[in-house]
């Protein structure tokens, strides 16, 4: 890769955008800026005058980059949704990882697709980053829940906390129920009754 | 009874209600369908999602089916319009700087009286920065139909920016724009937090204007005949459902629920009950047919709506008028319309196209199945637009 790309990152996140950044950075030697403010986006494209534009598949500011499809004054470069024919369908694995992207006309598919490629894998890690955040909140909610549940039954049925545990367990199980969902059960019985 | 899932988008606005009310009470699943409401960030990406494959149907700005018809925005697959989801529906709002101003002359028309306001506008003779939710959206056809026919230098007076609904609020408190023209319930939100107030109702430029459609992959639709109508169907009953004054509060209530709007089911009711608040504690003004899910055929999508939307595009956009408002006309799909929803009742107009804005009050019609009452759908310019003669 001989001739630099100027890369507009629009990202709010800072921590987001400087991943971003260092995966691009790795696929050759580009001119990158972040635009973190989304008013005032498409005055920002046409001052920074990008080659490419990569946005945020759930930033509600795309659709003000997507605008700039239609941009006609003279003095603007159209910009259009990166859209690939070959088979492989880069965009629509751009999209499915979260990141849509924009190139000015003109511009040669081979000279973004490593970067693209790099953005994709950029994206699919802040999703696999979200995914395992949620799943840890969730484990920790459940725990929470079954250890109010174990202490309801220790209470009410005067067992100790490991028999509390196997007649949660093996109510799920008769039940063909989750253990979460039956200390959930368990808790909110309790609090009705209470 | 198996149900068959189908994955729909929509964008969080109250103009929804017909999807999220065929899924919540049921007519979806007494069609044998289990919908998958997926809420969208952006029209782009809603748009985006349907064109790929990860939704088979979408809640969607009426031109946007259209601009992809007559080739504008890159995006070369064909999408059609099933029925209209939801008529009129927006508002025009204002900064609070440009109330005072247009206050002080004594040039703060009647919310309804869009002939004044939009001379008032005319008259500050600068150029306006409006902040409209996407560049294919009724939003735009109207702000650029009434402030040109209203005297106003249109497109150069006329600085349109593209902001998304959830941002309007804050732009016009920000000074970022001058005016707005957004779907509810962002009007609303604006008031409520008092960064502006709402000028003008959009069933005041267009007192009939097709706002949202249910939108689909035209291949996808020839593929699934029987899914398509069995959604048709759902979200018809669920117009008509909503068609009651009644139910109003029930709608807002699950509106109001976090994986749908997540907004106060008070601000919802206001668009719903044609009841709104146009500044922070001001008197409720009635808006006649506010937001319209089924009277008057709303669901209907006639081939002159479409062909009226190509027209203004195709003027906009410098494209061939005729022939645009031809391809627009295949976009919107009544004869899907007919074939499906004559077995749930629908009353079906004899015509699929008429004169948009020939009738001045309810008209009633012969159709098939019975009549069927038409109208208002008066321009406030008074101007008809003939689908045979597009000018």
């Amino acid at each position: 890769m001989t001739a630099k790309l100027t890369i507009l990152i629009v990202e709010p996140d800072k921590p987001r955008a400087e991943a971003i950044i260092d995966s691009l950075a790795a696929t050759g030697d580009h001119q990158i800026r972040v635009l973190s403010e989304s008013t005032g986006l498409a005055r920002s494209v046409a001052e920074l005058n990008p080659d490419l534009v990569l946005v945020d598949v759930a930033n509600p500011s795309r659709d003000a980059i997507d605008a700039l499809t239609l941009a006609s004054s003279p003095l603007e470069r159209p910009v259009a949704m990166f859209v690939d024919r070959s088979d492989d369908g880069l965009t629509k694995a751009a999209i499915e990882a979260g990141v849509s992207a924009y190139v000015v006309d003109g511009m040669h598919p081979d000279r973004i697709k490593p970067v693209l490629d790099a953005a994709i894998a950029r994206f699919h890690m802040f999703a696999r980053m979200r995914n395992e955040l949620a799943a840890t909140k969730r484990a920790l909610e459940e725990r929470k829940i079954i250890d109010r549940a174990k202490g309801i039954l220790m209470r009410a049925r005067n067992l100790t906390e490991d028999e509390a545990y196997a007649l949660i367990r093996k109510t799920a199980m008769s039940q063909g129920k989750k253990i979460a969902d039956v200390a959930q059960a368990l808790v909110t019985a309790s609090e009705l009754l209470s | 009874m198996r149900t068959l899932p189908l994955s729909v988008g929509f964008m969080p606005l109250v103009d929804a209600a017909p999807l999220i009310i065929a899924h919540e009470l049921g007519f979806a699943e007494e069609e044998g369908l289990a919908l998958n409401l997926q809420s969208a960030p952006s029209w782009s990406t809603l748009r985006d999602r349907l064109v790929l494959g990860q939704i088979e149907a979408a809640h969607m700005l009426a031109p946007v089916p259209v601009a992809m018809a007559l080739g504008l925005g890159g995006v070369p697959t064909q999408l059609d319009a099933l029925c209209v989801l939801s008529v009129n529906g927006n508002s025009i709002g204002i900064s609070n700087a440009l109330a005072s101003e247009l206050s002080a002359k004594g040039a703060l028309p009647d919310f309804m009286d869009a002939d004044a306001t939009g001379k008032a506008l005319a008259d500050l003779g600068r150029t306006l920065r409006v902040g409209v939710p996407f560049p294919f959206s009724m939003h735009a056809e109207l702000l650029h139909y009434w402030l040109a026919s209203s005297g106003l230098n249109a497109p150069e007076a006329l600085d349109m920016r593209i902001i998304p609904p959830p941002l309007m609020a804050q732009a016009i408190a920000d000074d970022e724009i001058d005016a707005f023209c957004v779907g509810e319930p962002w009007g609303s939100i604006t008031v409520e937090q008092g960064g502006g107030r709402l000028l003008l109702a959009g069933a005041a430029i267009w007192q009939f204007t097709p706002e949202k459609v249910l939108a689909v992959r035209r291949e996808w639709a020839q593929a699934e005949d029987d899914l398509t109508g069995r959604l048709m169907r759902a979200v018809w009953k669920a117009g008509r459902w909503l068609s009651d004054p009644s139910r109003r509060s029930t709608a807002s209530d699950i509106l109001a629920w976090p994986e749908y709007l997540d907004v106060s089911a008070e601000i919802l009711e206001r668009a719903l009950s044609g009841q709104m608040l146009t500044r922070p504690r001001g008197q409720h003004t009635t808006v006649p047919r506010m937001l319209e899910f089924f009277e008057g055929a709303a669901t209907f999508p006639w081939k002159s709506q479409a062909a009226w939307i190509g027209t203004r595009m195709a003027t906009r956009f410098g494209l061939d008028r005729a022939h645009s408002a031809a391809s627009a006309a295949t976009v919107f799909r009544t004869d899907l319309y007919r074939r499906h929803l004559a077995s749930v009742g629908a009353i079906m107009p004899a015509a699929s196209e008429k004169r948009e804005g020939a009738l001045q009050t309810p008209t009633s019609t012969a159709a098939d199945g019975g009549t069927l009452t038409l109208g208002p759908d008066r321009f406030f310019d008074g101007r008809i637009f003939d689908p045979a003669l597009p000018d």
